[in-house]
């Protein structure tokens, strides 16, 4: 099983408080993303036995939201947005300073598993550009001494866990 | 100015419901439990004016008439918190210091269309905005403020979240019904309008975050208190997102027919850095530019539209003169490519090509005639798509190339901005 039991347990008390068991869909997703890091088609599986709805119809809905990674990610999936408030405020600089510091491309991530860096559209911090997301947390009003403390400090609680 | 929404901006706890109560909340929803009839509550926000936050302006008592009361189905209202239009930031605001402020709005709208279940859609990423409004249902629930029996009235309502996944075309109600339904975010074609068929088939008012949380303010300082502030056709105050080349960007909440330079100026300290103003999106990603001589346009919804632009969420844009037209335009255009769900064939394949033509320009391979192809395609997609999404993306290229055709005919011509900078990339 990839899904746990706290998971499972979220999922069936969501559920129980729509009037539809189909509303449960795109909460089963989130708490499946949460716990998994991405989404794919073993969890969609899963999902689909907690929720009794056909698998066909879990992939169908999930792959039309693009906020859940289709594929495995790194620890931290880091999505900068590249819409124009945040493009205004140097967001293209952010970027690319993001990539030499980590070492990779677009897309792609760290050797360590640590990093995925991926660029994304507006996540309403439109006043506190340029911002990214880091999983569930927002970093806002960026500048490059703040990703080297950003990324110094998820790396140090990484090595902190991993102990 | 009075604030509504963001008056107790600068509290840590005013998003604990101690804090809010103490603040004066949740007296609106029991004075209108004790001395209004649903219909008198309708009849009362149809006589504040208030309308539509979320990008329309449509008159919120006249959308909850709309429901039918005779159905024998259940009714529902859904909050939408989807808040995706680039620039806009404003519901997250309400939704991580006054939550409470969109409960209690959520509870007189309901009572007054008479619906016993609510949805509050928050757009996937607001992970922590969602958390803050889940605990402070959890909170209203514990103090009998939710569930069932409300303050003894006899009066059921349960407040679900239901978070998104990323997808802006959520934000539009009818694919918003079939994202809470769990469906893909597709929208649907109208009629049967939401209030008639919407949610499992059943009456739905769908309102947007702002907008409930205006509702407390009418019924504790009453109909003429509101009308005071903004203007005789656009009552009320409203929260305003400034966001690009300003000194100070933040969420700004001001009476509507506010001048626009006033809150570029005085409350967003100016242009970037002493540059010049180049051009302003009023409201929200979609909408038409104003030129610098706009500037002291009011900010309600007639005066706007008057500019020849929309007064939309109220994300106001700030363009200043290193920007290269072509280049912004490009941002804009990649975003709305990006977020067509796909269904109707104009807007998909349209944003599509116009994402593609707009970047070749943009990388220096455009060709002659583009521009015209450009406005070509922006003809096939304007009102032939089921949602507003595609006439949103045409909106703001007929715009730019209306006001900026130099920039694009000279980047197509030498291969290059017109503007000599090197911004963004300094």
């Amino acid at each position: 099983m990839i899904l746990k039991e706290s998971t499972i347990k979220e999922i069936k008390t969501r559920m129980e408080r729509y009037p539809s068991r189909r509303s449960a869909i795109l909460p089963a997703l989130t708490a499946a993303y949460r716990q998994v890091g991405h989404l794919d088609n073993a969890v969609y599986k899963e999902i689909s036995r907690v929720i009794e709805i056909p698998y066909v119809e879990i992939a169908e809905a999930a792959t039309f939201y693009t906020m859940f990674p289709k594929h495995e990610v790194g620890k931290y999936l880091i999505q900068v947005c590249h819409n124009i408030s945040c493009s205004l405020r140097g967001a293209d600089n952010m970027l690319i300073y993001m990539q030499e510091k980590l070492g990779i491309k677009m897309g792609e991530t760290t050797d360590d598993n640590l990093f995925t860096l991926i660029s994304v559209e507006c996540l309403g911090g439109c006043s506190a550009a340029p911002m990214m997301q880091i999983n569930q947390d927002y970093y806002e009003d960026l500048s490059r001494e703040k990703i080297d403390t950003i990324f110094a400090d998820l790396r140090a609680k990484a090595e902190e866990e991993g102990k | 100015m009075e604030q509504v929404f963001l008056k107790y901006i600068d509290d840590p706890n005013q998003h604990k419901i101690d804090t809010y109560i103490e603040h004066g909340g949740y007296q609106a929803i029991q004075k209108v439990f004790k001395e209004y009839q649903p219909t008198e509550v309708i009849d009362t926000v149809k006589a504040s004016g208030v309308r539509g936050r979320g990008g329309a302006g449509f008159p919120a008592g006249l959308k909850w008439s709309f429901v039918p009361q005779n159905t024998g189905k259940p009714i529902y209202l859904a909050c939408n918190g989807d808040e995706s239009e680039p620039g806009t930031c404003k519901d997250r605001v309400i939704m991580e210091n006054n939550p409470h402020l969109i409960i209690e709005g959520i509870m007189i709208c309901c009572y007054a269309i008479n619906a016993h279940h609510a949805f509050i859609y928050i757009r996937g990423e607001f992970a922590h905005p969602a958390a803050r409004v889940e605990a402070a249902i959890n909170e209203a629930y514990a103090k009998g403020y939710l569930g069932k029996n409300i303050f003894g009235t006899g009066f059921d309502l349960d407040i679900i979240v239901h978070t998104g996944g990323g997808a802006y075309i959520c934000g539009e109600e009818t694919s918003l019904l079939s994202s809470i339904e769990g469906s893909r975010g597709n929208a649907r074609i109208r009629p049967p309008f939401p209030a008639v068929e919407g949610l499992y088939k059943c009456p739905t008012v769908i309102n947007n975050v702002e907008t409930l949380s205006s509702l407390p303010s009418i019924f504790n300082n009453g109909v003429e208190w509101y009308r005071s502030h903004g203007t005789e056709k656009s009552p009320g105050t409203k929260i305003f997102s400034l966001s690009g080349n300003v000194n100070k960007p933040g969420n700004y909440e001001v009476d509507l027919g506010t001048p626009l330079s006033y809150v570029i100026n005085d409350l967003g300290g100016g242009i970037q850095n002493g540059h010049k103003l180049k051009a302003i999106i009023p409201g929200g990603s979609s909408t038409p530019l104003l030129m610098p001589d706009q500037i002291d346009t009011p900010l309600d919804y007639e005066a706007v539209a008057e500019a020849g632009s929309m007064l939309g969420s109220g994300a106001i844009i700030v363009i200043d003169e290193r920007s290269c037209m072509v280049w912004v335009l490009m941002k804009l255009i990649n975003f709305y490519a990006h977020e067509s769900c796909g269904r109707c064939t104009p807007c998909r394949e349209g944003t599509a090509w116009l994402k593609q033509l707009i970047n070749r320009i943009e990388n220096g391979d455009g060709q002659p005639g583009d521009i015209e192809l450009i406005l070509d395609v922006c003809d096939n997609i304007m009102g032939r798509t089921i949602c507003p999404l595609g006439d949103a993306a045409v909106m703001p290229v007929r715009s730019f190339i209306q006001h900026f055709r130099d920039e694009f005919e000279y980047h197509i011509e030498h291969k290059k901005c017109k503007v000599e900078t090197d911004y963004p990339f300094v």
